[in-house]
């Protein structure tokens, strides 16, 4: 096995990755992961690099993760966020990149309302540009998290069932992992009531559920994403106790699936609305290993693109 | 200390050495090579007071098999078991974000705390003394081992920072040009050292 060479001058999505390329970054992540057992939580890699956090939408966790990633690295990290952003000015979004990058960053990460923000800025910076989250088109660290902790638990993707049950129409997080467990070969199903779904989703090559039971059939992994409270707002649905009643992930729900399958979330969890707690805080879920791959993950990423913003 | 990741590193590596290299000559052969780690066997032996405080840390990804090797030398002559460990230094080198692609990283794994031991670092090649560098300062994040020494097969000249060896399998006059690899019987190639040059 040849080493895979990872070419990207960026990470916008998971779309634009090969096979080999999820790998390199879930090998590295392996190892990075060690990292953070140390008692000295830090490598000289990056050391004298400067990572941007441009966080336009907020976050803690995200951002957090993108922090300690670039510490741990030995990097210099600067948190920006909308609040404190001069977007409140009425700044454009290019302006500001063009500012940033004019600071000469080695990498800066990017959340930002907007689908497609992030091509747009790698387009017109210097930096390597990773998108922490693009309105509702993709959010590559999460998806790539996601497959780290399972591959922990399952050691493989080819024939694995995985649903996503939730707000798939809303999600980010969903389309990420939408397109890397579909290129890892794994068999993904998406369950939802049908507001929450997009059309034409099986272009994804995923089966379409309305109910969760058949969903969560003999699944091996079941990824439960989270209902927000703007869609009952948006009368997308009618209450959030009606959508617990009939999508909510409760234990005789989750012995539908396999006697080995683990619950996963993106955070942060509404207990009670689309997960029970006894579920969330379970033995089957791994939610916070999640968060422990995340910055192993986000290390693994941020070693891969560094580089002198003058290249 | 062999794990299925670590060895498939160490075939990676090698392809990616020897791409642009063509053999010159065998330097050492498969007796010399054993006889060269009983000799330092021997030494480690005389100069240590208790090897049951000994670890062995084997850097990525030429001192895996040697610091194994080691191990089972030591362990037949003083009758109980010898600490080792692997260490991968990548994350450390100072020409790490140079390249792109970047190097793979492989895993690191020390059994103990350092502290109270003296840690025996081994590696195949000596050259220019940087992987030793990088070695010494991520074992100094791990912990403070109370010394630290230095054991390679080959010695082949040519420092750029003030680095010795305590033990030395062989030394080998070579030009800055050429490249020594080792090649291991581990991963079912025929113990030998080999000197190559660039090709063409």
């Amino acid at each position: 096995m040849i080493a895979p060479s990872f070419q990207h001058r960026h990470l916008l999505g998971i779309e634009e990755l090969s096979r080999e390329d999820i790998f390199t970054i879930l090998n590295l992540a392996d190892n990075f992961y060690e990292i953070s057992e140390r008692s000295i939580k830090r490598v000289p890699t990056l050391r004298g690099k400067t990572v941007i956090n441009f966080f336009m939408e907020p976050s803690t966790r995200t951002r957090t993760s993108f922090e300690i990633a670039g510490k741990r690295l030995s990097a210099d990290v600067i948190n920006i966020s909308e609040s404190g952003s001069s977007a409140k000015k009425g700044e454009s979004l290019l302006d500001t990149a063009r500012n940033l990058n004019a600071m000469r960053p080695d990498v800066i990460v990017l959340r930002h309302f907007v689908a497609g923000a992030t091509h747009f800025i790698a387009q017109h910076v210097t930096a390597a540009v990773v998108n922490g989250g693009d309105g509702m088109h993709e959010h590559p660290t999460q998806a790539l998290l996601d497959c780290a902790t399972i591959r922990k638990h399952k050691d493989h993707f080819e024939g694995l069932t995985v649903a996503i049950i939730g707000d798939v129409a809303h999600s980010r997080v969903a389309r990420s992992n939408i397109h890397a467990l579909t290129k890892l070969g794994a068999h993904v199903r998406v369950a939802a009531p049908m507001t929450l779904l997009p059309l034409g989703i099986e272009s994804m090559g995923v089966e379409v559920f309305h109910r969760i039971e058949p969903a969560l059939k003999d699944a091996d992994v079941v990824m439960v994403l989270r209902l927000q409270k703007e869609r009952q707002e948006a009368g997308l649905i009618p209450n959030t106790r009606e959508y617990s009643r009939y999508f909510g992930i409760n234990p005789q729900r989750l012995d539908l699936a396999k006697p080995d399958a683990i619950v996963m979330h993106p955070g942060p969890i509404n207990r009670g609305v689309e997960i029970e707690p006894e579920v969330a805080d379970g033995s089957r879920s791994t939610i916070l290993e999640q968060v422990t791959y995340g910055v192993a993950v986000r290390m693994a990423v941020l070693y891969l693109l560094a580089r002198p913003s003058s290249e | 200390m062999k794990t299925s990741k670590g060895v498939d590193l160490l075939i990676t590596t090698r392809r990616e050495k020897t791409k642009h290299l063509t053999q010159d000559r065998q330097l050492l052969d498969e007796g010399e090579i054993n006889s060269s780690l009983q000799r330092i066997t021997q030494e480690i032996l005389e100069r240590c007071t208790d090897p049951k405080k000994l670890l062995l840390v084997g850097i990525r990804t030429g001192g895996v098999f040697l610091t194994e090797r080691l191990r089972q030398m030591l362990v037949s002559r003083v009758g109980h078991d010898i600490k080792i460990g692997a260490m991968d230094i990548t994350l450390y080198r100072d020409d790490v974000l140079v390249d792109m692609p970047r190097p793979e990283v492989g895993p690191t794994e020390l059994p103990c705390m350092l502290e109270g031991h003296t840690v025996i670092l081994v590696d195949d090649v000596l050259f220019t003394g940087r992987t030793v560098r990088a070695a010494l300062v991520e074992l100094m994040d791990f912990g403070r081992p109370a010394g630290v020494q230095l054991a390679v097969l080959i010695d082949r000249g040519h420092r750029e920072l003030p680095i010795q060896a305590d033990y030395v399998g062989f030394q080998i006059q070579t030009t800055r040009e050429e490249s020594v690899l080792v090649f291991f019987h581990e991963l079912g190639q025929n113990d030998r050292v080999v000197l190559f040059r660039r090709k063409g």
